[in-house]
């Protein structure tokens, strides 16, 4: 397999804000890299120098190859992108959208056209096909976008947040299309902040933190650098939280997180099955009343927290919202120490 | 990037501004009803009211409205690109392997299809409130493509000013500010000379009034018995025209196109 993105040391600042703050990648080809990370980490920015609609104040890139600073007319030619905002034409209708992307990517009147009716069906939008799209629903206009993106066949795509705004049922549509392009070869790059799809689509996980990467791996990999099992904890009452915490404080190998959801303690354990068992009899003695006992492995979201001292879910929110998570929480600058 | 395929995705480029006209009732209007609505009202509002001794005002009248309004028509390239600038629609543009001048070549190839549209509009109502071309087909021909070249080099003006400008509205002023008075101070609907001295000898040289003095004198609309001008641009409207025409071209197409460049690529 060879490598076929990769960027070293790309930076970039708008002014005060310093949006990638030496970014490396790297992905090799007929893979899916998701690049994963929370509003403001980067994303965004990253796609749009990879695939040359900016550039970057320092550090270099490259696609196939191809330098994405000297030479961007080429690697146009190999990329498709879907950006974060889709990028269609309203007053058109979805065919002439797309039929017109086929033309610009030279494809010749009749391939162009025949391509765009093959990608209205494939995304389901054959219906629609012939009507403008300032009267597609978001969801349609979101797939006509990706569907542009694929127009030209190309080997490299970039999606930036592609289900963002669409129904479960698209969604998994969409990645099993996802997953179609790449058993053809093609080598995809797309951001997300849900941890499910990442976990879902890639092969390889970036996370990305204040413009900098912060790990990379198999979604099984970040799992294991995380290590060992977690014990999830739901009492019935809040008023008993305090204690079921103070108690899974004393077996926890690590720091207590509240995993975002009500009445719950997550703790990291080396022994799992015995200590649960041994927990819930303990909390039995104590009163504490269980509604939900989990055992599991870290979940990207586990792997999330303990690489940047936040959750995905938090990141705009400065107060902790249970006193137990105090420790972790808040916006902790670049890797926790 | 070849001229060859700069000249493909313009043309690409135009074909998409050009169905847009029968989806967005503004462009309708603009293309089709002002050029109507302005030769109504000049031939019924002016067009009896001055008296020119041995031909009639409405004739005289006609290519100044021609005239004027194909110049207009550019600030419709300013808008249009202003406005696409604006559209998510660019960034798409942006990453596709495309000719970088081909938005602003494909935007000023459909105003020429939008003038030439507008110009048949104009012409087809002024035959009917009685305009009449007294000179050989050929050469009203040849005063059509010159009204045509000529607001095709105004274009490259203001898509300069359209990509230069925060929003599309600011291109509807800057057209009033500027072109509507180089297109009154001109021959266009009163003779230059009748002008006082200062504003006479701007209108003289306005290539604005060699081109309806040009086109006037290709339709065979000039009464006889008028008086020869004594400036040189209108005793030579054609030359003086068209030397206007290219040089307008070759100013602003590079400028225009450079410009392009540059605000696609930051943002
Ligand atoms: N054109 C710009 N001008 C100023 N600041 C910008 C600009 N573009 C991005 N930024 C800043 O750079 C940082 C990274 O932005 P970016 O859009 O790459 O994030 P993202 O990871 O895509 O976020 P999201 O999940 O919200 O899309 C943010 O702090 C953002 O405010
Ligand atoms: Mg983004």
């Amino acid at each position: 397999m060879a490598e076929i993105i990769r960027a070293d040391g790309l930076v970039k600042r708008y002014g005060e804000v310093v949006a990638l703050d030496g970014l490396d990648l790297s992905v090799q080809e007929g893979t899916i890299v998701a690049l994963l990370g929370p509003n403001g980490a980067g994303k965004t920015t990253a796609v749009s120098i990879l695939t040359t609609l900016i550039e970057p104040n320092e550090g270099s890139a490259s696609v196939a190859g191809i330098d994405v600073l000297k030479q961007p007319a080429e690697v146009r030619k190999i990329i498709g992108l879907s950006g974060q905002y889709a990028a269609v034409d309203k007053d058109l209708t979805g065919f002439e959208n797309l039929d017109m992307i086929g033309r610009l990517y030279h494809l010749g009147r009749k391939k162009s056209r025949s391509r765009a009716r093959e990608l209205l069906e494939r995304f389901d939008l054959s219906e629609a096909g012939d009507r403008p799209v300032k009267t597609y629903s978001g969801g349609m206009r979101r797939r006509l976008d990706l569907a542009g993106a694929l127009v030209a066949e190309s080997p490299v795509l970039f999606l930036d947040e592609p289900t963002t705004g669409l129904d479960l049922i698209s969604r998994t549509e969409l990645w099993r299309l996802i997953r179609n392009l790449i058993d053809q070869g093609n080598t995809l790059l797309l951001t997300t902040q849900y941890l499910e799809e990442a976990d879902r689509l890639a092969d390889d996980v970036l996370v990305i933190d204040y413009g900098k990467t912060i790990a990379q791996g198999s979604t099984d990999e970040l799992k294991d650098m995380v290590g060992g099992e977690r014990i999830e904890i739901k009492v019935t009452d809040s008023a008993h939280l305090p204690a079921a915490s103070e108690m899974l404080g004393r077996i926890a190998v690590g720091d207590l997180t509240g995993d975002d959801r009500p009445r719950t303690v997550v703790a990291p354990v080396s022994d799992g099955v015995k200590q649960l068992a041994d927990l819930l009899k303990n909390f039995e003695a104590a009163g504490i009343g269980v509604s939900e006992a989990v055992l599991r492995r870290p979940t990207l979201d586990d792997v999330f927290l303990a690489l940047t001292g936040a959750s995905t879910e938090s990141r705009e929110v400065e107060e902790p919202q249970l006193a137990l998570e105090s420790g972790r929480r808040g916006r902790g600058r670049g890797l926790p120490s | 990037m070849s001229l060859r395929s700069a000249i493909g995705d313009g043309l690409v480029i135009a074909r998409r501004n050009l169905i847009k006209v029968k989806r967005v009732p503004d462009v309708l209007v603009f293309v089709l009803l002002s050029p109507i609505m302005f030769v109504l009202l000049f031939a019924y509002v002016f067009g009896s009211a001055i008296d020119i001794p041995g031909g009639s005002y409405r004739e005289f009248l006609m290519a100044g409205i021609f005239g004027q309004t194909v110049v207009f028509g550019a600030t419709f390239t300013g808008a249009g690109l202003a406005e696409d600038m604006q559209r998510g629609i660019i960034d798409r543009f942006r990453s596709l392997p495309m000719s970088r001048a081909a938005v602003v070549f494909g935007r000023t190839a459909s105003d020429v299809v939008y003038n030439l549209i507008s110009l048949t509009i104009m012409a087809l109502t002024g035959l009917i409130v009685g305009w009449r071309i007294r000179g050989s087909l050929l050469d009203a021909l040849l005063g059509f493509l010159m009204l045509l070249l000529f607001s095709y080099s105004v274009s490259w003006v203001m898509a300069l000013v359209g990509l230069s400008v925060p929003s599309p509205e600011v291109v509807n002023n800057a057209t009033f500010i500027v072109i509507f008075p180089i297109t009154f101070i001109a021959n266009t609907f009163v003779p230059a000379e009748s002008l006082p001295t200062v504003l006479r000898v701007f209108a003289e040289w306005n290539p604005i009034s060699s081109l309806v003095q040009a086109t006037r004198e290709l339709f065979g609309n000039i009464p006889p018995g008028t008086p020869e001008p004594t400036a040189w641009p209108l005793q030579n409207p054609v030359l003086y025209s068209l030397f206007w025409s290219a040089l307008i071209i070759a100013i602003f197409a590079p400028l225009a196109v450079r410009r392009y460049v540059r605000v696609a690529k930051k943002s």
